[in-house]
């Protein structure tokens, strides 16, 4: 399974599906990453996590444990 | 009876400046109750009859985050007679996002598509006509910012609120939406009438609130869950993620063919400025460098000035001596004007000293938040902080803290997690602040021969009482139950706006001398009357700092509680007592209690670095032991902060229990450091072992083994991948 945590800066990525439950899981629907979005990894933070990605035209942070629960591909 | 409108939307989305633009002065700020939310709520200008509620900026209606439940139960029980939904132009998609739930709540609902004046700069096009007849409800183009179209769409949100005509929910696939009928028919009665549509979509999600307020019978929560499970079954997803998914399609449908972007991928002035403030190499020269100047002017120079000016100058040599002078005149009784003067003037003078440091500072944070650097602190420090429970907007709180708790406390709003905010007010005072620096330097004077590494340590101290804490806090229950994602959207940058940081600016302050200024003046007169009666020869008025005052016959007795600590004389528990009124209080009431007899001297002795007199204080309270005089410092330095900061903490926190939570863990956190730290200190220097020592072996065990404990209860939701790592 290929996560959003192994996507390198600068490549793109279409989420699969998201594991996990609860409010994390929950936050990250909410916040657009839903099954068939495309992301843009943009930038990991100066000391290397969280990492930034542009998903349906804004900027959202995530922390790499986090990106870790969605699935892409 | 007045119209209600609730303004909704997410965060970013301009609704505060819409609020202040359509409410002008009339606005009323405080808390939800019981949560630390906020709640703002105004009378419109000139309609005096249409009261709007500013609702927390949410980017959903889930149950999981106190912002979204306060929206909800609002929107569900109070059903205000219309809803204004704003909603950012420039991020359409996300934001359309809370408008297919707020539509779901059938109350009569106006959309403001707000940053027109940006959509039209990017060149790009949305239909209004077109997607107000798509979402069954009136769309009104607005620039908050320029105040164009910001009335017409609060008379749209009347009108609407008059006409009553209901809200039509956003249609989903065939298969969710027979699924969700079914649950419609089946619970009946029981859905509240007028939220039938929006409970049956709530508990086809399994929404925990509404299965708790609905409470179904065994039967008929199997038979629901048969039927979820059926659904879920077929689309192969679990439920709350298949509405998400309706919700995005549903949104992606609307916006077909009438919502253009021209240059979608381009690079933005935004995105420039972000290439070299987030940039790996440059982002933390550039974040130390607002934070040195943040500091240095809030704080520092100007900050220091101000409450030297208002303490020293307009309070202490102007108004208390014209009071003082003035009601002698009037023939007052000098008990009378001891209370007014010193008690009741001195405390208010006390709380004003902070109020323009204060506005400094919250004018540099408004600054910092409306032009959308807020966030990037939070992107730049998260990974730090996260290791010990705290978020990385707490970064901004701690470092103002060490100039002053007060401002630091409330600097804590900016961080928008309940659970961490309330941390970081749990631990924020651990950094020694600008007060409690005479403290330490006393401490090293009399007894370390003015020792620099007696500051360096207190920091240190500080420092790691706020990364202990953290990692012990993080793991008891009130901090696992509710999980605080970071998940967090990167505003565009934008210029900031006068009004809105003024506004903001003043709102911080003012609510500061509102509700801290009662706990700290109510406080200051309990202190001024214990340290001016005495019970000697019948209660009376024996003058401030007697040595036959209640406060020294509390303290006997209190100091009972400090031997163990190695400074069990009524001096030092008087001292720290007064230390709560002002933590620069210890210092003077150790000169006027010792044979020095002068409390400014030891002040200015202190000042100025001269230790040769400062031994007497070393000598006649702490026995000339170096131990019992800096645990009496680390005491000090981590217990309960001065009533201006428990003000604070009261006002921040909005809940009695978590205040005296706060200030309780506080006291007992320094009670067991300066035991460990004086026992252990006692065993190896002299060989001694009592009671206390085995009480302070038994506090390191304990300390360990909440550092390292397993964290209490199911936190296997706080990370969604720790789940599928664990597994």
């Amino acid at each position: 399974m290929k996560t959003l945590r192994e996507i390198a800066v600068g490549s793109t990525a279409t989420v699969v599906k998201l594991h996990g439950e609860g409010a994390v899981k929950r936050r990250i629907m909410d916040m657009g990453l839903t099954k068939g979005t495309q992301v843009y990894v943009r930038k990991s933070a100066p000391l290397g996590d969280p990492i930034e990605l542009t998903v349906r035209g804004y900027e959202l942070s995530l922390r790499k444990d986090d990106a870790a629960a969605v699935e892409v591909e | 009876m007045a119209i209600r409108i609730a303004l909704a939307g997410n965060p970013n989305s301009g609704k505060t400046t819409l609020f202040n633009d359509l409410t002008g002065a009339n606005a009323y700020v405080g808390n939800w109750p019981g949560v630390t939310v906020e709640k703002k709520e105004g009378r419109m200008k000139k309609q005096n009859d249409v009261i709007l509620t500013d609702l927390p900026g949410i980017y959903s209606l889930s149950p999981y985050t106190p912002e979204e439940i306060v929206a909800r139960n609002y929107l569900l029980e109070q059903s205000p007679d219309a809803i204004l939904n704003i909603v950012d132009g420039t991020n359409l998609e996300r934001n359309l996002y809370l408008t297919t739930q707020l539509l779901e709540t059938g109350i009569p609902m106006v959309i403001a598509v707000n940053m027109m004046d940006v959509v039209r700069k990017n060149g790009d096009s949305i239909n209004i006509a077109e997607l107000g007849s798509r979402l069954g409800c009136k769309v009104i183009e607005i620039s908050a910012l320029k105040g164009e179209g910001t009335f017409a769409a609060a008379q749209a949100a009347v009108s609407a609120a008059k006409s009553g005509k209901k809200a039509l929910p956003p249609k989903f696939s065939d298969k969710v939406e027979s699924c969700i009928s079914q649950i419609e028919s089946s619970f009946g009665n029981m859905l509240p009438q007028s939220f039938g549509r929006w409970y049956a979509v709530k508990l086809f999600e399994r929404d925990e609130k509404a299965l708790e307020k609905l409470n179904p019978s065994g039967e008929l929560r199997s038979r629901t869950e048969k039927q979820i499970t059926d659904c879920e079954r077929e689309m192969d997803d679990d439920s709350e993620s298949i509405i998400t998914n309706e919700r995005y399609e549903f949104i992606a449908k609307t916006l077909r063919g009438c919502y253009k972007k021209k240059n979608a991928g381009g690079e933005t002035v935004s995105d420039k400025i972000d290439r070299v403030v987030t940039n790996r190499i440059l982002a933390l020269p550039i974040f130390a460098l607002v934070m040195f100047l943040v500091y240095k002017i809030s704080i520092g120079t100007i900050g220091d000035w101000t409450v030297g000016f208002m303490n020293d100058t307009l309070f202490g040599e102007w108004i208390v001596p014209a009071a003082t002078s003035g009601l002698e005149d009037l023939g007052c009784a000098s008990w009378l004007v001891g209370l007014i003067a010193d008690g009741i003037i001195g405390g208010v003078g006390a709380v004003l000293g902070f109020v323009p440091q204060l506005l400094i500072l919250f004018l540099m944070l408004s600054i910092l938040e409306d032009i959308g650097y807020m966030a990037r602190v939070a992107f730049i420090m998260d990974r730090i902080f996260r290791r010990f429970g705290l978020s990385g907007k707490s970064f901004i709180p701690m470092l103002v803290s060490s100039g002053c708790g007060v401002p630091g406390i409330m600097a804590s709003r900016t961080i928008e997690q309940e659970r961490d905010r309330r941390m970081t007010i749990m631990t924020t005072c651990f950094v020694p602040c600008g007060a409690k620096m005479p403290i330490v330097g006393l401490i090293a004077g009399a007894l370390f021969g003015g020792s620099a590494w007696v500051a360096v340590s207190a920091y240190f101290i500080g420092v790691a009482a706020v990364v202990v804490s953290g990692i012990i806090l993080k793991k008891t229950k009130p901090f696992t139950g509710e999980p605080a994602p970071f998940v967090m959207e990167l505003p565009a940058y934008h210029a900031p706006t006068a009004v809105n940081i003024l506004r903001a600016t003043w709102e911080r302050g003012w609510s500061f001398i509102k509700r801290a200024g009662t706990v700290i003046v109510a406080a200051s007169i309990v202190i001024w009357v214990l340290n001016s009666l005495t019970f000697e020869g019948g209660l009376h008025y024996i003058g401030e700092g007697d040595e036959k005052s209640l406060l020294n016959a509390i303290g006997e007795v209190i100091a009972v509680v400090f031997k163990p600590l190695g400074f069990g004389n009524w001096q030092a528990a008087v001292a720290t007592v007064l230390g709560l009124v002002a933590k620069e209080e210890v210092v003077g009431t150790f000169g006027s209690l010792t044979s020095m007899a002068n409390a400014d001297l030891a002040m200015e002795l202190v000042e100025a670095g001269d230790s040769s007199k400062l031994t007497l204080i070393g000598q006649e309270i702490f026995g000339g032991s170096g131990l019992a005089a800096y645990s009496f410092m680390i005491f000090n330095l981590l217990c309960a902060p001065c009533f201006a900061a428990m003000g604070a903490i009261k006002r921040e926190m909005n809940n009695s229990k978590w205040t005296f939570a706060a200030i309780g863990y506080m006291c007992g956190f320094a009670y067991i450091v300066s035991l460990i730290v004086y026992r252990l200190g006692m065993l190896f220097t002299e060989g001694s072992f009592t009671v206390s020592t085995a009480a302070a072996f038994i506090a390191v065990a304990a300390l360990i083994w909440l550092l390292v404990r397993r964290p209490s209860k199911s936190v296997k939701v706080k990370s969604a991948a720790g789940v599928t790592a664990d597994a």
